[in-house]
């Protein structure tokens, strides 16, 4: 049986955050690289590329729809790929946890710093795409700095969605099921490509559930200038993935850990 | 009053229907070196495991440094350092690095570390290597610099696992000596070890487990007097069997068939040499009884693969 504990957050989760920012900044090059380059093919080839046969969507320019979309999915991505790969590499390959948990801190502290960082990530990868839309003339005035917190949330409430997945990995191979089955769905139906109400209803009503395209709803206006909306509620979903997250992905790890 | 850093009372574990740790009972005192023995599976790990407090007992009461574990391993975690069988050092930090970002996960403030730091380098005899990447280290460099991590909170206990499995000698002497320092500066340590000239030498005391439970407990030296006879010879070669039978038994305490090899353990070796010399083919070495045949005789001499 599981340990269901509530979690017990405190700033010893701080240097762990550190360490992860520090083995970033060695590494940071390639990894600037992929933050700012997939992104930035994406936009080009399918807002200009394809773009060009679409026209407008949603009473945007095809561009800037799409990298008001596109930002949030490589926020996603980032941090799901960080607490996927990554993660389960300080846990079971590097044992960097192991080392961790013989200092005076507790899986609570581990798992709040892997998440933490995983909103870093997306937080650094958001900020390189938003530099690049708006130098591209793709962003409406400074209230798009909002994104940033969003990006940052977004990257907490998926990197704790991984930790999930993580917990229960037997392997590196096991991380596909993840990503077939629930990150691409929501990579393509969340509005991000495409306004949400090109799918079926009982498609919508699905993706409604899930928290990228909460996201998604709050950054569109933020870098367009358009005025926002329900905001409150679009945020609600993606702290309640997140808390319920954390909190099932420490019950899990703590199964398969502290035994 | 005796001080002790462990003490544990019926500690036990349970993974299905297998108690893997069955009632052990462990007084470990302050300021000595300590060693847990045990064939593989004999429940060492787990009984570490329990007294570092990751791994919750099933059963029993256990106090490690004047705390309740697991229940305050944080708070004994600040005044202990452990060195793990496999090195598990930041492949992408130097060796500075990887110190200083263990010192913050003790809170460690960056003068105290900087200050610390001299100590720890030399500790480790890596003074010229603060620099270097953890791949350019050998083996035994990354093992000293795994000690001296385990010290950047200047721990009064210190628990090694196998501390020098995989290493030449040259390392291990040195691994060896820098113990005898800790014991010196007044730290206790608990060791497990394969090495049975390791644990003979360093070990104040030690248990020996197997099954989930401690056989014995001592002194090396108490445990070689009391469990085992003082002479050992090692009989092989062509009619080995056959001496045994005709002649060593009766000259001998005890006989044993290793492989090739007979061990004839015995209080007075005199005539059973005697009786070897008459017998050219026959190849012999007489030696004193040591912990190795303390370890064979409580735990079998059939291969463990467990």
């Amino acid at each position: 049986m599981p340990d269901f504990a509530l979690p017990q957050f405190s700033r010893r989760c701080f240097p762990i955050w550190q360490r992860h920012a520090r083995v970033w900044l060695k590494l940071s090059g390639p990894s600037l690289v992929g933050n700012f380059g997939e992104p930035l093919l994406y936009l080009l080839a399918l807002g200009y590329g394809l773009g060009g046969f679409i026209g407008e969507v949603d009473g945007l320019p095809y561009i800037v729809f799409l990298s008001t979309g596109i930002i949030c999915s490589s926020a996603m991505n980032t941090a799901t790929f960080e607490c996927l790969y990554s993660t389960y590499t300080r846990m079971k390959v590097q044992e960097t946890w192991a080392a961790m948990m013989a200092a005076p801190l507790s899986l609570d502290d581990i798992v709040l710093g892997e998440v933490l960082w995983a909103g870093t990530k997306s937080l650094i990868s958001a900020s390189a795409i938003l530099l690049v839309a708006s130098l591209l003339g793709l962003v409406s005035g400074w209230q798009a700095l909002g994104v940033l917190p969003m990006a940052f949330l977004l990257g907490c409430c998926f990197g704790a969605m991984a930790l999930v997945v993580t917990a229960i990995s037997p392997s590196y191979d096991f991380f596909l099921y993840y990503f077939t089955l629930v990150i691409t769905p929501m990579f393509l139906l969340s509005g991000v490509f495409f306004p949400l109400e090109s799918v079926p209803a009982w498609v919508q009503s699905g993706i409604q559930l899930l928290p990228l395209y909460h996201i998604v709803e709050v950054v569109r206006p933020l870098m367009t200038g358009r005025p926002l909306a329900g905001v409150v509620g679009h945020l609600l979903v993606p702290i309640a993935y997140g808390l319920a997250a954390i909190w099932l992905a420490l019950a899990l790890l703590r199964r398969r850990l502290l035994i | 009053m005796t001080d002790f850093v462990v003490s544990a009372r019926q500690l036990r574990k349970v993974y299905g229907d297998q108690a893997v740790v069955d009632g052990v009972d462990l007084n470990i005192e302050s300021g000595q070196c300590f060693g847990l023995l045990g064939p593989n599976g004999a429940g060492k790990t787990t009984t570490l495991r329990m007294l570092l407090g990751l791994t919750p007992p099933d059963g029993g009461v256990l106090n490690v440094l004047g705390y309740e574990v697991p229940r305050q391993a944080r708070q004994m975690h600040a005044r202990m350092g452990l060195v793990p069988q496999a090195d598990n050092l930041d492949p992408d930090f130097s060796v500075s690095q990887n110190l200083r970002t263990y010192a913050r996960y003790f809170g460690i403030t960056k003068a105290e570390f900087e200050t610390r730091l001299p100590q720890l380098l030399a500790f480790a005899s890596l003074e010229h290597k603060a620099d270097a990447g953890i791949a350019t280290l050998s083996g035994g460099m990354q093992r000293r610099l795994t000690m001296a991590r385990a010290l950047v909170n200047d721990p009064e206990l210190v628990v090694l696992d196998e501390p020098t499995t995989g290493l030449d000698p040259q390392a291990r002497q040195l691994i060896w000596r820098r113990l005898r320092e800790l014991l010196a500066q007044g730290k206790s340590l608990i060791l497990t070890t394969h090495y049975m000239d390791e644990a003979e030498r360093l070990c104040d005391r030690l248990a020996i487990m197997d099954h989930g439970r401690i056989l014995v407990e001592g002194s090396p030296a108490e445990l070689i007097q009391k469990h085992i006879e003082p002479q050992v010879i090692e009989v092989y070669g062509p009619g080995v069997e056959q001496w045994g039978v005709d002649l060593g038994r009766n000259l001998t305490q005890r006989l044993e068939q290793v492989g090739e090899t007979l061990f004839c353990y015995a209080d007075d070796e005199q005539e059973a040499l005697a009786s070897l010399r008459q017998y050219p083919q026959l190849q012999f070495i007489h030696r004193r009884a040591n912990l190795e045949d303390v370890f064979l005789k409580l735990t079998g001499k059939e291969l463990r693969d467990a």
